[in-house]
């Protein structure tokens, strides 16, 4: 690891987007992390707040985004920033998702939409097809619906919402038998919550495609160091957060089954 | 072959090259410290662990400094008693001697957690006396001779399996430190855990740990363990873990020349990676090959000129 990715910079808040009523895009200019790879992370640190691991959304020039959910004091915090505001940014971290080519299926949850719609557009040029799958809880909760429609092939977004309020009513995961069964794809990626990864890795094992997914756990120091954030053998902020089919199945007692705790204790994911 | 040039013995301990995971690093699950076996260390520490579960400090935990890490991480571990279930675990798939760390508020309980992880399988305690960012506990015991003995003596009483003292470069003169832990029983040393340390931000004028003060680890450390390392090797006979910066294998053969019998690698583990050990390993053996020597013993400490 090269340390000058790890030393903090701070940095001005640039814009900020409000994408739902739970969810901000945050632009920051950083000449480092605008260099991220669609899947890698950055810690984002909230000055006298906290510090928490953010996946990069898009990153281009010498900006980059991300997009945050308040779900605790942190995100709430950040969430009442506005543009000028200074914060600090230390990466990116971590591997970044392999660029497929061919019919390729993508499966996002909530903010774990994010990072696969920065990889849809680096894919889009060259996929011959690009299908996304992309659920929230309720409607006004479903993220980046133009940004996917404007990238993915022509009617290939599937929309999901848990309680029927847009697009299908089911989870995510729901309508990937079928998808899975008509199509032989070249690859499929997720990132969203760890139950829904665990599901769509065994659907994809089933039909022997490749599969890529982006693990979010606790995560402390981010550079590998503290072990808050491992799965099996692996650390996810430095041997991941992209984790292959083949790795998947090394960690299958632990994929939405457990993670560690704040603690270091072994919980229920 | 090179396996018997690299394999000595710590304590009682045997180990099968002379390095160790220094604690708090990748410590929490017995996968992990397998990891770090798998990457070639010879023997293993756990993260700290107490009576009760602690939740740590939050983020920032760490902060990058020129030529190492500001950590502040206040000793989060899952309590001994949820512990317990893990170091078992890790005695059943370990092939390296797994070494707990233990911290307690006061003597009793740093017998009673010692204990418990012995009786769980640990093959010997290393006594975190040197934490220097948690209050009532770490380097407050360790810099207070008399509670430092009491505790040393108190974990003796308590368990057969070695028991080893971290010891903190905090202190006005680390070989009295050190007496004071030889007197009271340690069978070993590891000097040194971190160096207290902080970081401000100049745009926001924020100190940048949660905690404010924490402690430096990494290369920029290296000289001054270098330093306690021979300056123990003077004061005792007990054996030295060295401890801080340890990055390559020139720098493990310095601590080894100093006086060291085995050495600890933490903050390079994620500079660099879990297979640093073997990397480490692969250059002292050729060290050894090189000069002629026949055992990583042969080496301890003949730095020093009398």
């Amino acid at each position: 690891m090269h340390t000058a990715l790890n030393t903090i910079r701070t940095t001005p808040i640039l814009s900020v987007k409000t994408e739902s009523p739970t969810v901000k895009t945050y632009t920051l200019k950083d000449k480092l992390c605008a260099k991220a790879k669609p899947g890698q992370f950055l810690m984002l640190w909230i000055p006298g707040v906290d510090e928490i691991p953010l996946s990069v959304m898009d990153a281009e020039n010498d900006r980059v985004s991300v997009s945050v959910k308040a779900v605790g004091d942190a995100t709430r915090h950040l969430h009442s920033m506005k543009p000028g505001e200074t914060v600090g940014v230390r990466g990116p971290f971590g591997n970044c998702f392999t660029e497929a080519s061919g019919k390729i299926l993508m499966v996002g949850g909530g903010t774990g939409t994010a990072p696969l719609l920065f990889l849809a557009r680096r894919l889009a040029a060259k996929a011959q097809r690009l299908s996304f799958v992309v659920g929230a809880k309720t409607k006004t909760e479903l993220l980046f619906l133009n940004e996917l429609n404007a990238v993915c092939t022509e009617q290939s977004v599937i929309t999901t919402t848990e309680d029927g309020t847009y697009g299908l009513q089911c989870l995510v995961t729901e309508p990937l038998g079928k998808l899975l069964a008509e199509t032989r794809f070249d690859m499929v990626y997720a990132c969203g919550p760890e139950l829904m990864v665990s599901k769509i890795f065994n659907l994809t094992e089933q039909h022997g495609i490749p599969f890529e997914a982006s693990l979010e756990r606790l995560m402390r120091c981010g550079i590998g160091l503290c072990g808050s954030c491992v799965i099996g053998k692996y650390r996810v902020c430095r041997d991941g957060p992209v984790f292959n089919a083949a790795q998947l199945s090394e960690v299958k007692s632990e994929l939405g089954i457990s993670k560690l705790g704040f603690d270091g204790a072994r919980i229920p994911v | 072959m090179s396996h018997n040039l690299l394999s000595t013995s710590l304590a009682g301990l045997k180990l099968r090259n002379p390095t160790a995971l220094a604690s708090g690093i990748m410590g929490y699950t017995a996968e992990s410290l397998q990891r770090v076996v798998d990457g070639g260390a010879g023997a293993v520490v756990t993260k700290s662990v107490g009576a009760a579960p602690r939740m740590g400090y939050a983020n920032p935990t760490i902060v990058q400094a020129n030529c190492g890490l500001v950590n502040a991480m206040g000793l989060p571990n899952p309590g001994i008693d949820e512990f317990v279930e893990e170091i078992a675990h890790a005695k059943t798939i370990l092939q390296a001697p797994l070494i707990v760390s233990v911290f307690g508020y006061s003597a009793e309980e740093y017998a009673v957690v010692a204990k418990k992880a012995a009786a769980a399988g640990a093959d010997a305690l290393e006594l975190n006396v040197s934490c220097p960012h948690v209050k009532q506990t770490g380097s407050e015991i360790g810099q207070n001779p008399r509670i430092l003995a009491e505790v040393v003596a108190k974990v003796k009483e308590a368990v057969q399996v070695p028991v080893i003292v971290k010891l903190s470069p905090n202190v006005t003169d680390i070989a009295e430190t050190a007496k004071t832990a030889v007197k009271a029983g340690a069978d070993a040393l590891t000097a040194i855990n971190t160096v207290k340390a902080m970081a401000i931000d100049v745009d926001t004028a924020l100190p940048v740990l949660s905690n404010t003060r924490g402690g430096l680890s990494g290369p920029a450390i290296k000289p001054i363990a270098l330093r306690c390392v021979y300056d123990l090797y003077e004061a005792v006979e007990t054996p030295i873990i060295g401890c801080g910066g340890i990055t390559t294998w020139q720098d493990t053969v310095e601590f080894l020349l100093a006086g060291a019998t085995a050495v600890q690698v933490g903050t390079a583990v994620a500079l660099e990676n879990p297979n640093v050990f073997h990397a480490i390993n692969r250059g002292v053996t050729a060290y050894l090959k090189k000069k002629g020597y026949g055992s990583v013993k042969e080496i301890i400490g003949i730095a020093h000129r009398t």
